[in-house]
């Protein structure tokens, strides 16, 4: 008796340290995870949001005497000690066929940021970097500051009212060049730009990136049409998927004889969902575009074969694949929260004369609403994401229609259309100027996890404000 | 022991009976199994208008059972068996000329633990008027007052109709569950353990509105509580293992129970 007491008071004094600990271990889980998160929500925000601000462009005077002038992105050491190299963004492709620049650090006599450096964002070509020295139109002629003021003036205009200006420009190595002025989309004198003009000049900038297209293979020029598909893709799917789920729920848990069978269908819905999307969409490939849209080709559109019309990917079989992937999902939230619905509610119901269908639509479908739409929301946040299927079955490196315009029938269900991580994809590695496309895969990667985020939190508001107007949590 | 009363219950019947014009409810017969397991065997009793009629009976017996096949809420669980006839005013309720959500209109049910509906307290009364015809609001708005001032609880919710039920306490739940019932104007109230969650001062309210409430309707109440029987019942049903016992007026079998099985329930000497 006393040796057992004893026992238990020395009993194996290693497992001590451990139960103290166990809630740390617990804790710095939590704080890795969030750390994590955060990294990764930062670095997208810093690198995404900060290519819109004005850079301080340099002119470089380098020891073999040769001048140019660009926007210094990032240093890297040489191999075997041979020093640093710097990278220059140096535009002007159209004169020296190249727009980027790496030069030794050594090699540089000189560096200085002049005031009067100018950056104008042209489309071809890309961005010049250099000297404004006149405006020309219409036989009249600006130099000096007032070329200046009238650039800003002309750029006001729309592009059709600018068609007769030329612009004068010389490089930092002093060669010149005649820049029609109607296609330059914008310009900027960053070295002499207080930062509430540099502020203005980014909420331009990302302005531009938000509401314009592509140019440029995707690599310059904005996200607009992805973000339009994106979103009407999302929206699509769950409006396809919700009725579907939901009825298939009720189906599962309400009317089904709860056997092996109900079981078995149970066990197979939840395991869906854990097939790779790439699977969805080689079925939607094979049975929504070949089997489906091919048939309706023949039956409907057999005056345009053999160019297809639903015969291809497009949004619709898109919408239909991820409407499909995110199926069980619904099913599994929504079958949840019937299940959590107390029998005496049902039973209540019932009790007063309600028919089956009544209780079930007055009563059990109410009541389980958050669920569904907790369903939902998981749903979107799979679909937004989801770029593997949508390879296959419409999803377009760049569309040249938007999916909904002002022809008739308005919304066209049949066309490609441009998604976010599609885009994203396609700009980091198929662009042709892998190092201008770096700071927009970051931007569009921003912008897609503020999309999820924004879908996301409406159907949780609406989510909360349907408890709100039962007026309890349930 | 219960070898033995179960034999004198079946030799002697027991049974009260009532002439058609005072009988409301007539049980003869009645078999019940779940998945073939037996609840309630060849039960034959008959319930009187306007009275009380208490159930009584250790857990199990089938009390609780016997009360959910007069409303037919059996038919929700397709593994329920059944032979017998429910009669309700002479009507077979299990004939297929039945309408059983008429048939539940007519017979309300009560539960054990409060169920008001996630809605507004004044949805959960009109809930069961909505499903039966469109009413004009001023007459709804009439029908609702005179439900809640019916359940005693008029006068607490009044002005909070448009409140959720949820935060009524338990006992104004009940009460409110009460009222919705009898918004549908029933002419039988089944009370499954009506007051066995509640505490003691909402129990006293719940019992005071049985009793007022018989002027109205018949109703028939399952109670743990022997207590509870004998303050508001005029007629008490024994059931022990699915079969009834003894039945006959309150006073005569709480005070002189013509079995000693009864007795010896009644007074605690078995549960």
């Amino acid at each position: 008796m006393n040796s057992g007491a004893a026992n238990t008071v020395s009993r194996s004094p290693r497992f001590h340290w451990l139960n103290n600990l166990w809630p740390w271990l617990c804790a710095a889980s939590v704080a890795l995870s969030l750390l994590m998160l955060s990294a990764l929500l930062v670095l997208l925000l810093v690198r995404g949001l900060g290519h819109f601000w004005p850079a301080t462009l340099e002119e470089v005077t380098l020891s073999s005497g040769e001048t140019f002038a660009g926007e210094a992105i990032r240093e890297v050491a040489l191999p075997q000690q041979e020093g640093d190299e710097r990278l220059y963004f140096t535009g002007n492709q159209d004169i020296d066929g190249v727009r980027w620049r790496w030069v030794a650090i050594d090699d540089i006599v000189e560096r200085s940021q002049p005031n009067d450096l100018i950056r104008l964002e042209r489309s071809p070509w890309g961005d010049f970097i250099g000297r404004l020295v006149a405006v020309e139109q219409a036989g009249q002629r600006w130099e000096g500051e007032a070329a200046w003021q009238r650039l800003t003036t002309l750029l006001a205009l729309p592009a059709s009212q600018r068609q007769e200006s030329q612009l004068l420009l010389t490089t930092a190595n002093g060669q010149a060049l005649r820049q029609p002025l109607a296609n330059v989309a914008s310009a900027q004198t960053p070295n002499a730009m207080a930062w509430w003009q540099k502020t203005h000049a980014w909420g331009d900038s990302v302005w531009r990136f938000l509401s314009e297209g592509p140019r440029a293979a995707n690599t310059h020029g904005g996200v607009w049409p992805a973000i339009f598909g994106t979103v009407l893709m999302v929206i699509l799917m769950s409006v396809i998927v919700t009725p579907f789920g939901v009825l298939a729920a009720i189906y599962l848990n309400e009317i089904a004889h709860q056997g092996r069978l109900t079981r078995l269908v149970r066990i197979g819905v939840r395991n869906l969902a854990g097939v790779p999307s790439i699977v969805y969409g080689v079925f939607g490939l094979g049975v929504f575009v070949y089997g489906v849209g091919g048939s309706l080709d023949e039956w409907f559109f057999s005056d345009t074969l053999p160019s297809p019309t639903f015969g291809t990917g497009g949004l619709l079989w898109a919408s239909l694949t991820l409407a499909l992937l995110t199926l069980p999902v619904v099913i599994v939230a929504t079958e949840e929260g019937l299940a959590r619905i107390p029998e005496a509610q049902r039973e209540g119901a019932v009790a007063l004369g309600a028919t089956r269908l009544e209780m079930l639509t007055r009563i059990v479908l109410p009541m389980a609403a958050p669920a569904m739409l907790t369903g939902v929301i998981l749903a979107v946040a799979r679909a937004a994401g989801e770029v593997a299927p949508l390879m296959l079955v419409g999803v377009a490196k760049l569309a040249p229609q938007m999916p909904i315009d002002g022809e008739f029938p308005y919304l066209h269900l049949e066309r490609k259309f441009m998604h976010l991580g599609y885009h994203l994809f396609d700009t980091a590695f198929h662009g042709e100027d892998v190092q201008a496309a770096i700071p927009l895969v970051y931007a569009t990667a921003l912008l897609l996890v503020l999309i999820v985020v924004v879908l996301n939190l409406t159907a949780i508001f609406l989510r909360h404000y349907l408890r709100r107007q039962r007026g309890n949590e349930c | 022991m219960l070898a033995s009363s179960h034999s004198v219950n079946t030799s002697q019947a027991p049974v009260t009976h009532f002439s058609s014009e005072h009988s409301c409810l007539s049980i003869d017969h009645l078999s019940l199994a779940y998945a073939g397991k037996e609840a309630l065997r060849d039960l034959t009793l008959s319930v009187p208008r306007h009275r009380v009629t208490a159930f009584i009976g250790p857990s199990g017996c089938g009390k609780s059972t016997l009360l959910r096949a007069i409303n037919r809420l059996h038919d929700l669980n397709e593994s329920v068996t059944h032979s017998g006839n429910i009669m309700l005013e002479g009507q077979d309720i299990h004939d297929p000329q039945t309408n059983v959500t008429e048939l539940r209109r007519r017979v309300g049910m009560v539960f054990q633990t409060p169920n008001p509906f996630p809605m507004s307290i004044y949805e959960n009364v009109a809930f069961g008027l909505r499903l039966q015809q469109r009413l004009p609001k001023r007459k709804r708005d009439d029908i609702i007052e005179w439900a809640l001032t019916s359940a005693a609880l008029w006068d607490e919710v009044k002005d909070r109709l448009h409140r959720s039920a949820w935060q009524l306490s338990g006992g104004q739940q009940q009460r409110l569950v009460i009222a919705r019932t009898l918004a549908v104007q029933p002419d039988v109230l089944l009370l499954d353990e009506p007051a066995s969650a509640l505490d003691p001062i909402s129990t006293l309210k719940i019992e005071e509105l049985i009793r007022n409430l018989k002027s109205e309707l018949t109703l028939v109440l399952v109670t743990h509580n022997m207590q509870q029987a004998a303050r508001v019942s005029d007629y008490t049903a024994f059931l022990h293992q699915g079969e009834l016992v003894e039945y006959g007026p309150t006073d005569q079998v709480f005070t002189n129970p013509r079995l000693q099985h009864t007795e010896n329930y009644i007074t605690g000497r078995i549960t």
